[in-house]
Order: C-alpha cells, then sequence, then structure tokens
C-alpha cells in the first residue's frame, strides 16, 4: 500500500516536472486575458480557439517526431497545400468520394514527407536543405493543380469542422487531441520512436549499435508528411475552399510550438503532449490579443518575444539543475 | 634552459610521476615510452594544455607555470601535436599565420603575408607550393609540414614535436631534418617523441625513456642500442611478470587447442588505405585473440573496417561455416552475421548518454523483430533485463531509469558490455574495452571476456596495456605501421619481443 503511495506520489511530481511549467504559463495567459478582455473566457471564445487550431497541432505533431531524430521539416506548410489542392481537385474535378479523395491527399503528402527523408537521410544531405526544396516544389505543385486559383469544394467536408452538438468542438478537434496522444504513445511504446529518440541523442552510437537509421527517418519523416495531408483536409473543411496560398509561414508556427513545448532543436528529447501545449500557449496570445485590440504587428511582436523567452527559461531551467 | 622538477600528474591514476628532466639549448632530446607511458601527458602539461598536480617548472631561470596554451607561446614554447589540426577551406598563408594574421585596421596585408609565407614555406621544401592556394589540395605528408611550419615560424626556445614523421614520406622526413639541424644551430630546445627508433638514434642528442609515467634515465647519443631501448620501455622483471598474471588462466590453457579448431573469423589481405595493410589472420571459436600495438597503428581502423563501420578498401572475410566475403557494408549487416563490436570511445559512438540505462542496453535489440513485439517497446521487459545486468556486472547506480552520462566510466563501460552480451552474436571484437576504467571494473570485464570465450565465442581483443593481453588471450597477434607483424601463442609470452614487434613497422620504409 505505502509503495503504492509513494510511487503514485513520484508520478505525480514527474508529471508536474514535465508538464507543471506550460500549464502554470497557460493558466497565466488565460487569466490575464480573462481580466482585461471581456470576452475572453467564454465559451464562445473557448470554443472557436479549440476549432482553429486542429491543422496547427496535427502538423506540429509530426514536426515534433522529425525534430526529435535530429532532423527538420520545412516543407510542412508547402505540402499541407498541395494535398488540400489534391484533394480539391480529386473532389471536384474527378467527382471521386470524400474517403477516397481524402486518402490520395494524405498518402501525396506522405509521399512527399517520405521523399525528404529518404533524400537527406541516404544521401545525407542536410534536412534543411532538402525540404527547404520540398517546400518550393509542394507550392509550385500546388499552383499547378490549381491553376493558381482557390477552389470552392462545398459542404461536403464541412461536417468534419462543424461543432459536434452537445459539446460544441468539432470532430477536427477530436481528431486532433487524439493524433496528439497517438504521437506521445508512438514516441514512448514503439520502435520507431525510441529509435528516433535514439537517433536524435546519438545517431553514430546507433549506427555502432548495428541499427539501420535511413528506414526509421524515412518513415518519421513520411508520418509528418502525412500529417501535413491530414491538415490539409482539416483546413479545407474548415474554410470550404482549397487554397493554393494555404499554409504559408505554417513550418514556423509548427517549429515555435515544438520550441515552446521544450523540444530540443539538435535532437533527442522532446515531448509531443508539450508541443501541444505549444500550440495553445500561441492560439491563446494569438486570440487574447486581438481581443484587446492589439494589431498584427503588435501580435507579432509579442509572439516573437515568447518564444524566445519560453527557449530562455528552459535553458535557465536546465543550467540551475545541472 | 627549460627544467622540471618533480613533475607529476595524477588522473584516475597517476600518469606523470615525479619526473625530473632538463633541456639544454641546441639539442634534440628524444623522448620513448610504450603506450600509456606518459609521454604526452607530459607534453601537454609543458606546453600548457594541462595543469601538473604537484611540481615546478623552471624556463631560462623564472619560474614557468602556465595556464594555458597561449600563456605557453608567449614563453617560447610550441607544441605540435600529433593530429592534424590544419584547416582545410583556409589557403597556406592563412594557416601559417592563424593565430596572429597580419592586417592593417582589421583588413589583412595580403602581399605582406604571402611574401612572408613562401619564405617560411621554403624552409620546410614547401617553396614550390603558392601560398594562396587551399591547404585541402595538399597531401597528408604537407599538410603536417605545413602543421609544424604554423607553430614554429614565431620566435621558439622550446619545440616539441610529437610523431612528426608518422605522416611523412621519406624524403619529406628527409626535409624536416634538415631543418631540426637548422633549429639546432639556433639554440633551439627541441623535445622530440617518436615510435622510429632508428630516425630517434640518429637525430636524437639525448635520449629520455619513461615507462609507467616514470623516468628511466636519459641517456646520450649512441649509448643505446635499439634493444636496449625496449628492454628499458618493458618492465624489468620480464620472466616473473609474464609468468604471473597468466598463472590463473593457464589451467584453462591446454583446453583450447583441444576445442574443434573451426575458425569463427577468418580475414583475409584486409586492407584500409592507408592505415591498414593486407591484414590477415584467423580466430578461432572459443579463443581470445589480443592485438598489441602503438596507438596510431591501425587496430582500432582494422576492427573498424571488419564491423563494417568504415568500408574496407580490399580484402575479404570469411565467418564460421561460410563462404569468403567482401567486407560489411554496415555495422548493421555485421550484427546480422553475428558480430559485436564494443568501440574505444564509448562516448562518441558506444552509449546514448542523456538516455536511461534500461534504454541503452535495448539499443541493439530495437532492429530485432519479434522481439519487440509488433513493433512495441516492453518498457517492463527492457526495465528487468537491465535488472539482471546490474546483478551480474556490479553496475553501479540508483535505478535502470539513471541516464548512463552520469554513471561513471567503469559502469559506462559495463552498460556498453551488458548491451551487447544482450544481443549477442558469434565473434565479439573489443577495443580498448579497459580504458580508463577503476580496478574493480575492470576485473569484472576481464571475467566476462574469459565467460565468453568459453562459451564459444571468438574474441578479438585490442588492447593498448600489454599486461592485460599478457594475462588473458590465448595468441597475440601484433600490428605495427598498419601490417600484422607478427603472432605470439600463449600462455607464455616473450614481452620483449612483442615489444620489438611493435616497433618493427616503422624501421621500414
Amino acid at each position: 500500500m505505502k509503495d503504492k503511495a509513494v510511487s503514485s506520489n513520484r508520478a505525480i511530481r514527474q508529471t508536474l516536472a514535465t508538464y507543471g511549467g506550460l500549464m502554470a504559463a497557460i493558466v497565466v495567459l488565460a487569466a490575464f486575458f480573462g481580466m482585461f478582455a471581456k470576452n475572453f473566457l467564454t465559451t464562445t471564445t473557448l470554443l472557436t480557439m479549440a476549432n482553429s487550431i486542429p491543422d496547427v497541432t496535427v502538423v506540429a505533431v509530426g514536426m515534433t517526431l522529425v525534430l526529435i531524430a535530429g532532423g527538420i521539416d520545412l516543407s510542412v506548410g508547402s505540402v499541407l497545400a498541395l494535398s488540400a489542392c489534391l484533394l480539391g481537385w480529386l473532389m471536384v474535378d474527378q467527382k471521386l468520394p470524400l474517403w477516397l479523395a481524402s486518402s490520395g491527399a494524405i498518402a501525396l503528402g506522405a509521399c512527399c514527407g517520405g521523399l525528404n527523408g529518404w533524400l537527406s537521410a541516404s544521401f545525407r544531405i542536410p534536412a534543411f536543405i532538402v525540404t527547404l526544396g520540398m517546400l518550393e516544389i509542394a507550392r509550385g505543385g500546388a499552383y499547378w493543380i490549381t491553376d493558381s486559383n482557390t477552389k470552392y469544394v462545398g459542404s461536403s467536408l464541412g461536417w468534419f469542422s462543424d461543432p459536434i452538438a452537445p459539446w460544441g468542438v468539432s470532430a477536427s478537434f477530436l481528431i486532433a487531441v487524439s493524433i496528439v496522444l497517438l504521437g506521445q504513445w508512438l514516441l514512448h511504446q514503439t520502435v520507431l520512436g525510441r529509435t528516433a529518440v535514439a537517433i536524435g541523442t546519438n545517431a553514430e552510437s546507433v549506427r555502432m549499435a548495428g541499427i539501420r537509421t535511413t528506414r526509421p527517418m524515412v518513415t518519421l519523416y513520411a508520418i509528418c508528411g502525412g500529417l501535413c495531408g491530414l491538415a490539409g483536409l482539416m483546413q479545407s473543411s474548415r474554410l470550404s475552399t482549397v487554397d493554393p496560398n494555404s499554409g504559408v509561414g505554417m513550418e514556423l508556427s509548427a517549429i515555435a510550438a515544438c520550441v515552446i513545448g521544450g523540444t530540443s532543436l539538435r535532437g533527442g528529447h522532446g515531448s509531443v503532449i508539450r508541443t501541444f501545449f505549444g500550440v495553445l500557449v500561441i492560439s491563446i496570445l494569438q486570440t487574447g490579443l486581438a481581443q484587446l485590440g492589439a494589431s498584427d504587428p503588435i501580435k507579432r511582436i509579442v509572439t516573437g518575444g515568447v518564444i524566445i523567452l519560453a527557449v530562455l527559461l528552459d535553458s535557465l531551467r536546465k543550467r540551475s539543475a545541472v | 634552459m627549460l627544467k622540471l622538477d618533480a613533475l607529476t600528474k595524477d588522473f584516475a591514476t597517476r600518469a606523470v610521476d615525479q619526473v625530473c628532466l632538463e633541456f639544454a639549448p641546441g639539442q634534440v632530446h628524444a623522448l620513448l615510452g610504450a603506450n600509456g607511458a606518459g609521454k604526452s601527458t607530459l607534453c601537454k602539461m609543458i606546453a600548457g594544455l594541462i595543469q601538473p598536480t604537484h611540481g615546478t617548472m623552471v624556463l631560462a631561470g623564472k619560474d614557468y607555470s602556465p595556464k594555458n596554451k597561449r600563456q605557453a607561446q608567449r614563453g617560447g614554447i610550441q607544441l605540435v601535436q600529433q593530429e592534424l589540426n590544419v584547416l582545410p577551406t583556409l589557403n597556406l598563408a592563412e594557416n601559417l599565420f592563424l593565430s596572429d594574421l597580419p592586417n592593417r585596421w582589421g583588413i589583412l596585408s595580403r602581399r605582406a603575408m604571402h611574401r612572408r609565407a613562401s619564405e617560411i614555406l621554403s624552409e620546410f621544401g614547401l617553396g614550390h607550393l603558392d601560398p594562396r592556394c587551399p591547404a585541402s589540395s595538399l597531401g597528408v605528408g604537407q599538410q603536417q609540414l605545413l602543421e609544424i611550419a604554423a607553430n614554429s615560424w614565431q620566435p621558439t626556445q622550446v619545440l616539441i614535436l610529437d610523431e612528426p614523421t608518422a605522416a611523412l614520406s621519406t624524403p619529406e622526413s628527409q626535409r624536416l631534418f634538415e631543418k631540426i639541424d637548422r633549429w639546432r644551430n639556433q639554440g633551439v630546445a627541441i623535445l622530440y617523441i617518436s615510435h622510429r627508433l632508428a630516425e630517434v638514434q640518429t637525430l636524437a642528442d639525448r635520449i629520455s625513456i619513461l615507462r609507467d609515467g616514470k623516468l628511466q634515465g636519459t641517456w646520450p647519443r649512441g649509448e643505446l642500442q635499439q634493444h636496449d631501448i625496449v628492454a628499458q620501455m618493458t618492465m624489468p622483471a620480464s620472466p616473473a611478470m609474464s609468468a604471473s598474471p597468466a598463472m590463473p588462466a593457464s589451467p584453462a590453457m591446454p583446453a583450447s587447442p583441444a576445442m574443434p579448431a573451426s575458425p569463427a573469423l577468418c580475414v583475409e589481405q584486409f586492407a584500409l588505405r592507408p592505415k591498414v595493410r593486407n591484414v590477415s589472420f584467423s580466430l578461432r571459436a572459443g579463443e581470445i585473440l589480443g592485438i598489441a600495438g602503438l596507438v596510431g597503428s591501425g587496430r582500432t581502423e582494422l576492427l573498424r573496417a571488419i564491423f563494417g563501420a568504415d568500408r574496407a578498401t580490399g580484402g575479404s572475410l570469411r565467418l564460421a561455416g561460410n563462404v569468403p566475403r567482401p567486407s560489411f557494408r554496415s555495422p548493421n549487416e555485421a550484427v546480422r552475421a553475428g558480430l559485436v563490436m564494443i568501440s574505444e570511445d564509448r562516448k562518441a559512438d558506444g552509449l546514448l548518454l542523456t538516455e536511461s540505462i534500461a534504454e541503452n542496453i535495448q539499443l541493439p535489440m530495437l532492429d530485432r523483430p519479434g522481439l519487440a513485439g509488433f513493433g512495441l517497446v516492453r518498457a517492463g521487459h527492457a526495465r528487468r533485463v537491465a535488472e539482471t545486468y546490474l546483478q551480474d556486472l556490479a553496475i553501479r547506480c540508483d535505478s535502470t531509469d539513471q541516464s548512463v552520462g552520469t554513471l561513471s566510466g567503469g559502469n559506462q563501460q559495463k552498460v556498453v558490455l551488458a548491451k551487447w552480451l544482450e544481443r549477442d552474436g558469434n565473434v565479439f571484437l573489443l577495443d580498448e574495452p579497459t580504458r580508463g576504467i577503476d580496478v574493480a571494473a575492470r576485473e569484472r570485464v576481464h571475467d566476462v571476456i574469459r565467460k565468453l570465450a568459453k562459451a564459444g565465442k571468438g574474441i578479438l581483443l585490442v588492447s593498448s596495456d600489454l599486461d592485460e593481453l599478457v594475462g588473458l588471450c590465448d595468441s597475440i597477434g601484433v600490428m605495427s605501421n598498419g601490417r600484422w607483424t607478427a603472432t605470439f601463442s600463449g600462455p607464455n609470452y616473450d614481452t620483449q619481443a612483442i615489444l620489438q614487434a611493435m616497433f618493427a613497422g616503422y624501421s621500414e620504409p
């Protein structure tokens, strides 16, 4: 009995150490905006926020996995747009059913990601360069498919992001949250996840342990790309259109969320759940500042400052721990 | 000019013990010793890279205790280390003057720099090179000369050369020797370290020999023959010492020749140019084959090439019962074929320092389908496995969740062992498995090695500690300058002969 109490005590303490800081930051931010913006702590605002973050969340999960393995994917925004445009083309021009069209979109995203991973892992080209190239290629592809026009996809996708009656959150949001949990599970409970952490910690040690490194890297990038495809689906459904210009700058918001969540850009350590908290922090800031009447420039300045502050606090904490 | 008084340096053990030496201007003073004798540590203390634990140095009548390399250089002491530190992307002149680029208001004075660089280069026989070409266009020998030049163009009183001819061809060495003669005439004190005994005998005015951190003595030129030098570098009472550590192992010895002499690993004409040249040997199942050699003789490179960590440039290998095959293309292939390797540098490529003990032991298993079970990690299983190894190998830690970076060197090495014991294989390649670990851990590692051999594994053991090889191995091969120069069989070894063989490869051109 006592043993159990001690171990559950330890579990609570560990959870607090892992998530406490971020949760506190979220509470403080929410309280701050709650005090100064009249409408911030209302169901409407919170639900609007919840229903606007699924796409970023899903992309940030993929980014976290790639970053933990020591890689980076700058092409997420473009791959999102490319997948969305393919979705629109398949549905509107080819009249394919939704399930087939969305599978195609997600598969295309996974292929783009897999190509990123294969090029960077097999030929030892820095991921930064490969995915920068893919950023351009996928964006070009998106314009090409749509003739640079925004395409109306209609209401067949709408249910995806419509609020579900009793709760008010959308299916997208629920899917995004499940993907966060799934991502965390993948990271901790699967061979792929542990291999990713190991490669990010010391790729040479992994190689010398006789473990293949190319295949897991390709898989991780493919997962990231597939998640971009899914995010494209979510975004198209929310806006009822596919837009070749969508997802511009998404890579930066995703990396920002990861970084605020404490994922190391050098690889080897990070957490999907904390990335989700990172997404929440950014989203609360954006919404709250907007309600306070802050202009777009001010919003960007504050968000930038918060990203730096988060990393600064993290590194100070680590230094004092040593 | 420079006087060392009772200079001592302690690491985990005493590396340099009460060394008193004097270096006179205009003399070449050779410093000799086997691996781990303390030569490099001594040089690093003189050059200010590390500070002595006890003892003092006096330079030109004044107390001398450099805190860093810069202070040492200000005192006129220059060290040319064994590793190349040339920056390939900079040009020759920039490499030469990197510590003090000639400039006016921060703008390079290129013309003056190139003129001066040409002068310096020609003193080293590199006058035909354009100082504006990048250092990457030079061969290894030329880079070595460039490095020596870069460290000696400033006014120098004491110049330390650590294995300067290791990468040089014969004509390049000749040019260096001419330059050394000129330094001698200018009154520079030169401290010269080399494995090439013949070269030392013609070049040095005086020879000092270190063994186990202690100075064995200093002799003027011509007083020592080559075998005297080797004798001074080895243990004094060699028959007694080679017998005693071998004793506990010797009762088991007769068993090994009686065992089925099936080779576990045959290596034919293996090469990794220029470090390993045409090495052939065969390792029986249940045999511990030691590889002796000086640091840099190609032992690590040989093991890495066998394991597929580096691609061999030639040769073939054959594993028990198989046909000969070319070298492995990756460690993954090697591990699948039943090879296992403990590398020399556990921090760089052996462990995941920030990860837990359990994770590290599990690492080689991640690639093994079935055991992991549908791609899922069994954390509880990993922990239980790790716990059995904590017991078996007496790994001292709080729990299996502790990150290995916080363990002592000996315990880290046990984790490395544990991970490969868990993965298992038929041939174990061990590169310096007991380096930098305490006596108790060392015993533990030796036990494991003996047990593995008894279980019929073939073991290839590289060690710079000759006593360790003598005590453990059924036979000992010697590598020297990239070649396999001799094989000795146990249990009674002639350590003098082994040491001779370690130096043998360097005397030939």
